[in-house]
């Protein structure tokens, strides 16, 4: 840009005196001022862009794997199933068989693993019951709810129900 | 010496036991790192969500789940996906109520009585935006959409500039305090490349959320979208958000 | 949850853009506002302001240099923010405020100051030794040349750099606004009269700055205050503040008369939680009244010293309003939720990293730069004249 407006203003001067060199000179020092910035500029930036960004889009494409590479923390159902058969069989065709263990049970993708001994949560009490099962505006009719002191006073729920087939002991 | 007894007997009691079928899920489970499963192809998938708001019981799982899953800070703020229970009055439906009292992670008291309008639970994630208003505005390249339709952040990139949370329409992204880059749902990206579901969909009791595979033509979306009449969250902002919702009521905003 | 009325996504409730996000613009605002000051007399030739012209460029430098400070300190990692060059999302607003920056700041804005003061710093570096003139010498470049063919030159070459520059100053704070303004999530912010609004406040607070800046220096310095020249500027701040204002109040009628699904939401937030901001501060003392004020001394014969009395105060009530409407912009368009449910409440640090004290070192920073400026590079007509 610099350049372009030396050059209108060298022609624009033509006309009447030929502009000298040295008058231009310190323009030039400039010009080249910049170039260098310019030219340190690109060296730097190539030197510093990482090598993967751009192989997918504008991104790193090392980012997918950074992503990926996270521990599993739910094991998931089939891994569940897959060593406790004999819970799956009490499960099979009661209402809760379509629930995920992990869902009450925690996350359980250690244990599955044997990475360590951590033992899936055995809930205590009525809150985990409760916390699905309670009367709720919100919930769609379909859903089975109680008002747990008018359904069972202060009783827990595992008193009556199997939390792995709910149905009446 | 005992110890590893009992863990021999254990490993051969599960090898025993183990159909061909809950071992390749194990497989995956053991599977560490991205490089150990190599048979993901991310030109084969294109990943949505499906949410069926009647199924919602509003119970958190899912909100607990992720945030065990994705070590997602357990505090108020922070949160990859949340519930939202709306209270909508016929007189006034314009000016819904709504509450979602630590995201859904402890559930909903009770608190509106039966029979003054209708009340219902919204879960909310991430949209894995196809045209992402938030990856639109990175300066810098750290948040994009894989090939696979996942909006991703690269937290080795992010320069923490909090542009994107701004733009997201959903308020689905946040600052994680720890690393001061941006976070959001990853759409559990580290199980789905693995064959697994997201811990969301792992744990909701209902079946309500059901991650889905666009390309994929077996998969149940199709016929959930076929079946059922269809909404996204704010479809006039046009970001082509792939969170499916059914039964979506109007005054969901 | 205290300070949070209605529903907010759990993820709203804490603000993302600070005090300091709002004196990102505040500040570019004046840089850019000080250059079209500078550029009257330049280009369009209105040799009233030609005693501010140095000085406009000088204000304009000096907080230019700061401009980018608010951003680092507010970045969550401001180690990588190279990476704006490395990278540039071509997509995103943010990006290129590197490069409007460095067009800015090293094409335009240095360019131009050089020109304008290479026969000061070569007489400067033949008067000085050591390191003074090691210093000058490096300013020169090292040329020693000013014949008066090269400083004519010189002089066509800053006109063309001053003609590139008024639409690079257009630029500069116009992308600004489109940072704002391009926020499809926000309606606070959403609107194509977002760059446009932000460039001539940006135009009314440089010039009322650089208005300022020059009475009080002339004051300290107890030289006598070219009075021409002050009314002059002073006329220019109420043109530009009157388009300014219309501008304003066409997005406000725009916005009432659309009532569109926002409204309510931010109309509720503007008569509660910005009232004292954008109505007091912004809209009654910040713009009516600096209108009026200016109004008066348009119609009115005043003498000198209420003159002065008078733009000095519409000046410093113009600045507050225009900082005011940067506040409202930036923490106004964060207060209310996204789902139109809701209202969170903005908390101000004090000693913390985006808190009042940095804010208030930012705001102090530009004014010292100056001061070394103007020590180093005299912007007074007498020494020009010299």
């Amino acid at each position: 840009m610099v350049w372009l407006a030396v050059m209108a203003a060298a022609r624009e001067r033509r006309v009447r005196v030929a502009p000298r060199f040295k008058d231009v000179e310190h323009l030039l020092r400039l010009a080249g001022l910049f170039l260098a910035g310019v030219l340190i500029f690109v060296i730097v930036r190539g030197a510093l862009v990482p090598d993967d960004f751009g192989a997918l889009g504008h991104y790193r494409a090392g980012a997918l794997a950074s992503n990926r590479d996270k521990p599993v923390v739910h094991a998931g159902q089939a891994a569940c199933v897959g060593c406790h058969v004999d819970v799956a069989e009490v499960r099979a065709g009661s209402l809760h068989a379509p629930l995920g263990c992990e869902g009450c049970h925690g996350p359980l993708g250690a244990h599955a693993s044997a990475q360590d001994d951590r033992k899936p949560v055995r809930p205590e009490g009525r809150d985990l019951c409760l916390r699905c099962h309670a009367a709720n505006a919100g919930r769609p009719a379909w859903f089975r709810t109680v008002v747990a002191t008018e359904h069972a006073g202060e009783e827990r729920c595992i008193t009556c129900h199997r939390p792995h087939a709910p149905a009446l002991r | 010496m005992e110890t590893s007894r009992r863990d021999f007997l254990v490993i051969g009691g599960r090898l025993l036991v183990m159909t061909a079928a809950t071992a390749g899920a194990l497989e995956h489970v053991l599977a560490g790192t991205p490089e150990k499963a190599p048979t993901y192809d991310t030109a084969a998938h294109w990943w949505a969500m499906t949410i069926d708001i009647d199924l919602c019981i509003g119970c958190g799982n899912c909100v607990r789940a992720c945030k065990a899953e994705n070590d997602v800070l357990n505090e108020p703020f922070y949160f990859r996906t949340w519930v939202e229970r709306y209270h909508v009055d016929p007189a006034d439906m314009e000016h819904p109520t709504v509450d979602s009292p630590n995201g859904g992670f402890d559930g909903f008291m009770e608190r509106y009585p039966d029979g003054s309008g209708k009340t219902f639970f919204v879960p909310k994630l991430c949209n894995h935006c196809a045209h992402s208003p938030c990856v639109q505005v990175c300066p810098v390249g750290a948040t994009f959409e894989t090939p696979d339709g996942v909006v991703l952040v690269d937290k080795e990139y992010c320069i923490g500039c909090r542009y994107c949370v701004q733009a997201c329409p959903y308020g689905c992204r946040y600052i994680d305090p720890r690393t001061h880059t941006a976070d959001k749902c990853t759409l559990c990206y580290h199980r789905i490349t693995r064959g697994l579901t997201t811990a969301c969909v792992e744990t909701c009791p209902t079946g309500a959320r059901q991650l889905a595979d666009l390309k994929n033509p077996a998969d149940p979306i199709h016929e959930f979208l076929r079946a059922n009449k269809i909404q996204v969250l704010k479809a006039q902002m046009a970001t082509g958000a792939k969170v499916y919702y059914a039964g979506l009521d109007g005054a969901v905003r | 949850m205290p300070g949070v009325d209605g529903f907010m996504y759990p993820n709203e409730m804490e603000l993302q853009w600070s005090v300091l996000i709002v004196l990102y613009p505040f500040i570019t605002g004046l840089v850019a506002g000080a250059f079209i000051l500078a550029s009257l007399e330049r280009v369009f030739n209105v040799q009233a302001v030609k005693p501010t012209y140095r000085l406009a460029l000088l204000t304009a430098l000096a907080f230019l240099i700061v401009a980018p400070l608010p951003l680092q300190l507010h970045l969550g990692h401001p180690e990588r923010s190279f990476e704006m060059y490395l990278t540039p999302h071509t997509t995103s607003a943010m990006a290129m405020f590197g490069f409007v920056y460095l067009w800015y700041l090293m094409v335009v804005l240095l360019v131009e100051i050089w020109l304008d003061y290479r026969r000061d710093l070569v007489l400067a570096r033949r008067r000085s030794a050591g390191f003074k003139r090691l210093l000058y010498t490096a300013l020169t470049l090292g040329s020693d040349n000013i014949s008066e063919a090269a400083l004519r030159i010189d002089d066509r070459v800053g006109r063309v750099v001053t003609i590139v520059g008024i639409p690079s100053a257009f630029l500069l704070h116009g992308y600004v606004g489109f940072i704002f303004g391009s926020v499809k999530a926000n309606p606070w912010w959403s609107t194509p009269m977002m760059p446009i609004v932000f460039l001539f406040s940006a135009i009314v607070s440089g010039i009322a700055l650089v208005m300022i800046i020059y009475i009080v220096a002339s004051w300290i310095r107890r030289t006598p205050l070219d009075m021409i020249c002050v009314d002059t500027i002073a006329r220019y701040l109420f043109y530009a503040f009157l388009i300014d204002f219309s501008l304003e109040l066409l997005d406000l009628v725009h916005r009432v008369y659309e009532a569109d699904e926002s409204f309510r939401t931010l109309d509720f937030m503007v008569r509660t939680r910005l009232w004292t901001s954008q109505v007091i501060l912004q809209m009654a003392l910040g713009t009516v009244v600096p209108l009026v004020m200016l109004a008066v001394t348009q119609v009115a014969r005043l003498s000198d010293r209420s003159r002065i009395a008078t733009y000095t105060t519409a000046g410093v009530l113009t600045l507050i309003g225009i900082f005011a409407m940067r506040w409202n912009v930036v923490i106004g368009g964060q207060l209310f939720s996204k789902s139109f449910l809701g209202y969170t409440t903005y908390k101000m640090g004090f000693a913390t990293r985006e808190g009042l004290l940095p804010a208030v070192l930012v705001m102090i920073l530009p004014l010292v730069i100056l001061w070394v400026l103007v020590k180093l590079l005299p912007p007074w007509p007498e020494a020009a004249r010299e």
